[in-house]
């Protein structure tokens, strides 16, 4: 390695004005057969304060990036974003919301499992660098298998699931807690 | 084929650490648990593919996108994306934003008693070429205020969005300008533990693009995350 990374700096509170043209409520996916689900919640900080000033990027593997590369990059996308990604930021009261579709569950070639989830990116005013984190689904069965919720303390995995309404399955609730004794499980890559 | 890349690990010390006290907003806002080392996945090594149809040529022109032209010293931002290794990231989408030349954003919570300017939004796109090289037009932004401490004031600086080859090499970061004496006095800046990889947020000025009775030329180099040197095994 003989370059040295360029360091992350904060995104800042004006952000909007950079990066509002790609953002969308709602994630197109190719070949997922999933439901359709929607996904809100809110950012509280370490006061417990709504956060109205964060962006969310969301990412799950779909059928198509799950496909090895053709070359370099394949270009496979909707016509305005590509498939399985979604930016959201939030409102002036620290909400946001999106949907997508349910990613099915994968196994790696050396048995590995990993439950449905999405990634996401946490960025804000405040964080020097974006902190990731995964949605999972409650009830699902594979979550007991899967390879990352497996790292993560018994007491904490509730942090990274997504909690269907009693009104529905398909509406489901995820909260991101930045500091406090629900802090959201963030991780290290 | 090609299979999604292997990152590796970033060097230590050339990312902030998430609570940097002396930067106020981090301090309720930092993760206070430690993080959960994960194995890269399939669901990191990917990422979203951005394409040529999604950026106008005319988006990397922030002098251009009104009838007439922003007050300020115009500048050309041009530079290469590379990872670790100095191989060029190709086709990278890169986001960037500013305040005008009088240091306010056209965001309505900027408060900054500085006039707008009606010929500027702040705001450009583009994606890097074969070479992984990228150019700006854009003006020089300003010097502004802001409440994390006693007389605090911020850097001139461009605010940069990349998406790499994967999920991993995200970056979100600001580019700074030479001789620059506020930076010494920026906890945003200065949030870096590594001298080096500090500096690399600097552009430098740059003679060879300065465009004659046109433009300043500045050169901003930025490296992604890279592939990990000594793969793991299948």
């Amino acid at each position: 390695m003989s370059h040295v990374p360029t360091p992350s700096q904060t995104v800042g509170p004006f952000f909007s004005i950079g990066l509002s043209a790609l953002c969308r409520p709602g994630i197109e996916c190719a070949g997922e057969k999933g439901n359709r689900v929607t996904i809100r919640g809110r950012i509280l900080d370490g006061d417990g304060e709504p956060v109205p000033d964060a962006l969310l990027e969301i990412w799950q593997v779909d059928d198509v990036s799950k496909k090895p590369y053709q070359g370099e990059r394949t270009i496979e996308r909707t016509k305005t974003l590509p498939f399985g990604f979604g930016r959201i930021a939030t409102n002036e009261c620290g909400e946001f919301q999106f949907s997508t579709r349910k990613p099915a569950a994968r196994r790696d070639e050396d048995g590995t499992i990993h439950a449905p989830h999405l990634v996401v990116l946490v960025l804000m005013r405040g964080l020097l660098r974006h902190l990731v984190t995964r949605i999972y689904f409650a009830g699902e069965a594979a979550n007991e298998e899967d390879m990352a919720l497996k790292l993560v303390p018994a007491e904490r995995r509730e942090t990274l699931l997504a909690m269907p309404s009693p009104e529905s399955d398909n509406d489901l609730r995820w909260d991101i807690h930045l500091q406090g004794e629900r802090e959201t499980v963030f991780f290290e890559m | 084929m090609a299979e999604p890349p292997i990152f590796g690990k970033l060097a230590n010390g050339t990312q902030p650490h998430y609570l940097h006290p002396e930067y106020r907003s981090s301090v309720k806002r930092a993760p206070t648990r430690p993080l959960i080392v994960l194995p890269h996945t399939l669901s990191e090594r990917t990422g979203p593919v951005f394409g040529q149809d999604m950026v106008r040529e005319s988006d990397r022109d922030l002098t251009a996108q009104h009838a007439g032209e922003p007050l300020g010293e115009r500048i050309l931002i041009s530079g290469r994306l590379l990872d670790e290794g100095g191989k060029p990231v190709r086709g990278a989408l890169i986001e960037v934003w500013q305040a005008n030349a009088a240091g306010r954003y056209k965001h309505k919570m900027d408060q900054h008693r500085a006039p707008l300017d009606p010929n500027f939004n702040g705001f450009g796109r583009t994606l890097t070429d074969a070479e992984g090289r990228y150019k700006f037009i854009s003006i020089k932004p300003g010097a502004y205020p802001w409440g994390n401490h006693a007389n605090a004031w911020r850097p001139a600086h461009v605010h940069f969005s990349i998406f790499g080859a994967g999920l991993l090499s995200r970056l979100v970061t600001q580019m700074y300008f030479p001789g620059d004496p506020l930076l010494a006095y920026d906890p945003i800046y200065n949030c870096i533990p590594d001298e080096k990889a500090k500096q690399g947020l600097i552009s430098m000025f740059d003679w060879e693009n300065t465009s004659p009775e046109f433009a300043l030329g500045y050169r901003f180099d930025i490296v992604l995350r890279g592939r990990d040197a000594t793969p793991m095994e299948k």
